[in-house]
């Protein structure tokens, strides 16, 4: 598990060069205008890398979760916008190739390997957030077809021209709540009814598109069901296991680069008359980052081999996604430090990485409840 | 249609270290590309094929083992099959040896792999930078060529090349089968996709050595040969750093500029 193959090797060396050369001389840029960067989305669907978990079959690359935890964290250390679109789009590819139909893969899929259409996750609603159980939408069926209402927020990939479709997790039968009361559907975009709202005004991962979903009267016909009706939650929960990998991975990238750009600034700063890095004081401090964020690989890597194992992952999936946003979150705000008041400024890359770190702990599941992930398995 | 792309190994420096006993390159140490104008040559085969599914691109050259490694970055980039010809009796070839060779092992692989339409050669390497073995290749094979390529379309049994003049640009159009040498042109190669590149890494590439290029003429290959000989090899002296001339005005600068010229009697 510790050693990679020298296929993965070649493929770190592929997106690094690929990020360093095309994402990263753009992410200052990206987090200056917010804009959404569609060119690189083209492009990272021309190398393959958009479809990298898409079965060759369905025109992707047909590989594994640890290599998708390498490529997510090379995008990461070049720009976290653009490692969310893209382990979000991960995940939603894991989701449809586990539970599709064969037309479903071969449409979607096929549409993110070949032209680079994006495809949403949307179960967050204002109200069910962490209780993923309290979902308001509902799916009525209506002959051949369902009708959804309802309200879906902070969705990612999806704003005013960004994403072509969305699993969509609507409530079927209320009274059986997660035990087969939710079934999952796929949402195109130009269906009458799907409504793009508010695009968010974020904090960090400021070109990342996130936004409001709202459906309104919005038939889908039955082939559109992903999965069998009333598996719903299972399907989203189970796709969490593989979205926690990936923003584990995100947290990876991020905490990284944090530290390169720390590691450097302390060796050019002079200060009583030495590099900073000569003091101990940063030196302990480097090694405390190093440390924690090599944790944090290993903890990742690992979730993501079992999975590609098949053994169960959800644990490791949570301790990866709650250690590895902590500590980008840590590791971020020590490199700030250690940057001083020029660590403040937006002419520092830090303070970008700063801002960009503090999603981590939040989104795919909050560190808290990952927490309760994991004391549930350690207490059954 | 069958492309054929020729391609060489060379080393990714300008700084070009000579063996001083064998007056040969040093190639150990040194990290390796495909020569960056068959890379444009694969590039157009590429271009070809874009249009045309059903063209087949093979890429072939001619080197020690570890130009594998080369013909591995054209199978990801864009061709389909890739052939290395390799043989101790074929080192220390020049170009007419070398292109000797190569129009022997294209008759090999056409057995395997069909009649070529087109043959892709880069003008030049940049490691030896002699711009002879395209032409040459097309000579040996009585083939008509066409040399500093920017782009070429196949139309009928016809190819249109735009090629390079000091001028700007000529239209020409040649029969098929033809030699093309490509030079760098506006746009640069694709990317290989991850899956490609997964896919070279595991190809299998045959090696054809002088006893499957039975074909051959011993006497004409490798260094006996090879009627270049290396004589003395050298570091060319640095050129004396310019003048510069930067007056207060445009005007002052322009009449010092007259002065020195006519100084040195150049006008």
């Amino acid at each position: 598990m510790l050693e990679l193959t020298k296929e993965q090797n070649m493929l770190v060396k592929m997106v690094r060069s690929f990020s360093q050369r095309e994402i990263a001389p753009r992410a200052e840029e990206l987090d200056r205008t917010g804009a959404f960067p569609a060119e690189i989305v083209q492009k990272m669907a021309e190398l393959g890398l958009l479809g990298l978990n898409v079965p060759r079959e369905f025109g992707g690359a047909g590989l594994g979760e640890v290599d998708k935890v390498l490529a997510v964290t090379e995008v990461a250390q070049a720009c976290s916008s653009t490692a969310e679109l893209f382990a979000v789009q991960l995940l939603v590819n894991g989701i449809i190739a586990a539970h599709g139909t064969r037309e479903q893969k071969q449409r979607y899929l096929g549409m993110t390997c070949r032209q680079g259409k994006l495809g949403a996750f949307a179960l967050t609603e204002p109200g069910a957030g962490s209780d993923a159980g309290g979902l308001q939408t509902t799916a009525v069926e209506d002959g051949d077809s369902y009708v959804l209402n309802g309200s879906k927020c902070f969705i990612s990939n999806l704003g005013p021209q960004e994403g072509d479709y969305a699993i969509v997790i609507a409530v079927t039968d209320r009274a059986k709540k997660t035990h087969g009361g939710m079934t999952a559907f796929l949402v195109d975009r130009d269906t009458p009814g799907f409504q793009v709202g508010k695009l968010e005004d974020k904090m960090g991962i400021r070109s990342a598109a996130v936004s409001e979903l709202i459906l309104e009267d919005c038939r889908v016909g039955k082939e559109q069901i992903l999965g069998k009706v009333g598996r719903g939650f299972q399907i989203a929960m189970s796709g969490l296991d593989s979205g926690r990998i990936g923003i584990a991975a995100q947290a990876c990238g991020e905490a990284q680069a944090a530290l390169d750009a720390a590691v450097s600034y302390a060796k050019q700063r002079l200060q009583f008359g030495r590099p900073i890095s000569a003091q101990q004081g940063i030196q302990w401090y480097l090694a405390e980052m190093a440390t924690k964020l090599e944790a944090a690989k290993l903890l990742t890597i690992k979730a993501a081999a079992l999975r590609d194992r098949g053994e169960p992952s959800g644990m490791n999936a949570s301790m990866a996604k709650f250690f590895a946003g902590e500590t980008a979150n840590e590791v971020a705000a020590k490199a700030l430090q250690i940057h001083g008041g020029y660590g403040y400024m937006k002419d520092y890359a830090i303070e970008r990485i700063y801002r960009d770190a503090r999603i981590l702990t939040i989104y795919e599941g909050t560190s808290e409840v990952q927490k309760i992930v994991i004391a549930k398995e350690l207490l059954k | 249609m069958n492309i054929l792309v020729c391609v060489k190994q060379v080393p990714d420096t300008t700084e070009i270290k000579i063996d001083p006993v064998r007056n040969t390159l040093i190639r150990e140490g040194v990290p390796s590309i495909v020569n960056p104008f068959d890379g444009y040559a694969l590039e157009a085969a590429a271009r070809i094929k874009d249009k045309d599914p059903e063209v087949k691109i093979v890429v072939l050259s001619m080197g020690p083992e570890q130009a594998k490694a080369a013909l591995r970055d054209c199978l990801a980039a864009a061709a389909d099959k890739a052939y290395l010809i390799s043989d101790r009796a074929f080192g220390g070839s020049d170009t007419l040896a070398t292109s000797y060779i190569l129009s022997n092992a294209v008759r090999r692989v056409e057995e395997m792999e069909g009649k070529f339409n087109l043959i892709f050669c880069g003008k030049q390497a940049i490691d030896g930078d002699t711009a002879q073995v395209g032409p040459e290749l097309a000579e040996h094979l009585d083939y008509p060529q066409v040399t500093y390529a920017l782009e070429a379309e196949v139309d009928g049994s016809c190819v249109k090349v735009k090629k390079e003049v000091e001028e700007g640009a000529e239209i020409i159009e040649a029969n098929l089968p033809c030699v093309v040498t490509f030079t760098k042109p506006a746009w640069e190669p694709r990317y290989p996709t991850i899956r490609r590149k997964l896919d070279a890494k595991r190809a299998e590439i045959p090696t054809l050595t002088a006893v499957q290029l039975s074909d051959i003429d011993l006497t004409r290959a490798g260094l006996k040969g090879s009627p270049t000989k290396v004589k003395r090899t050298f570091v060319p002296q640095k050129k004396k750093s310019g003048v510069t001339i930067r007056e207060s005005s445009n005007h002052a600068s322009a009449m010092k500029l007259f002065q020195l010229l006519s100084d040195a009697s150049v006008i």
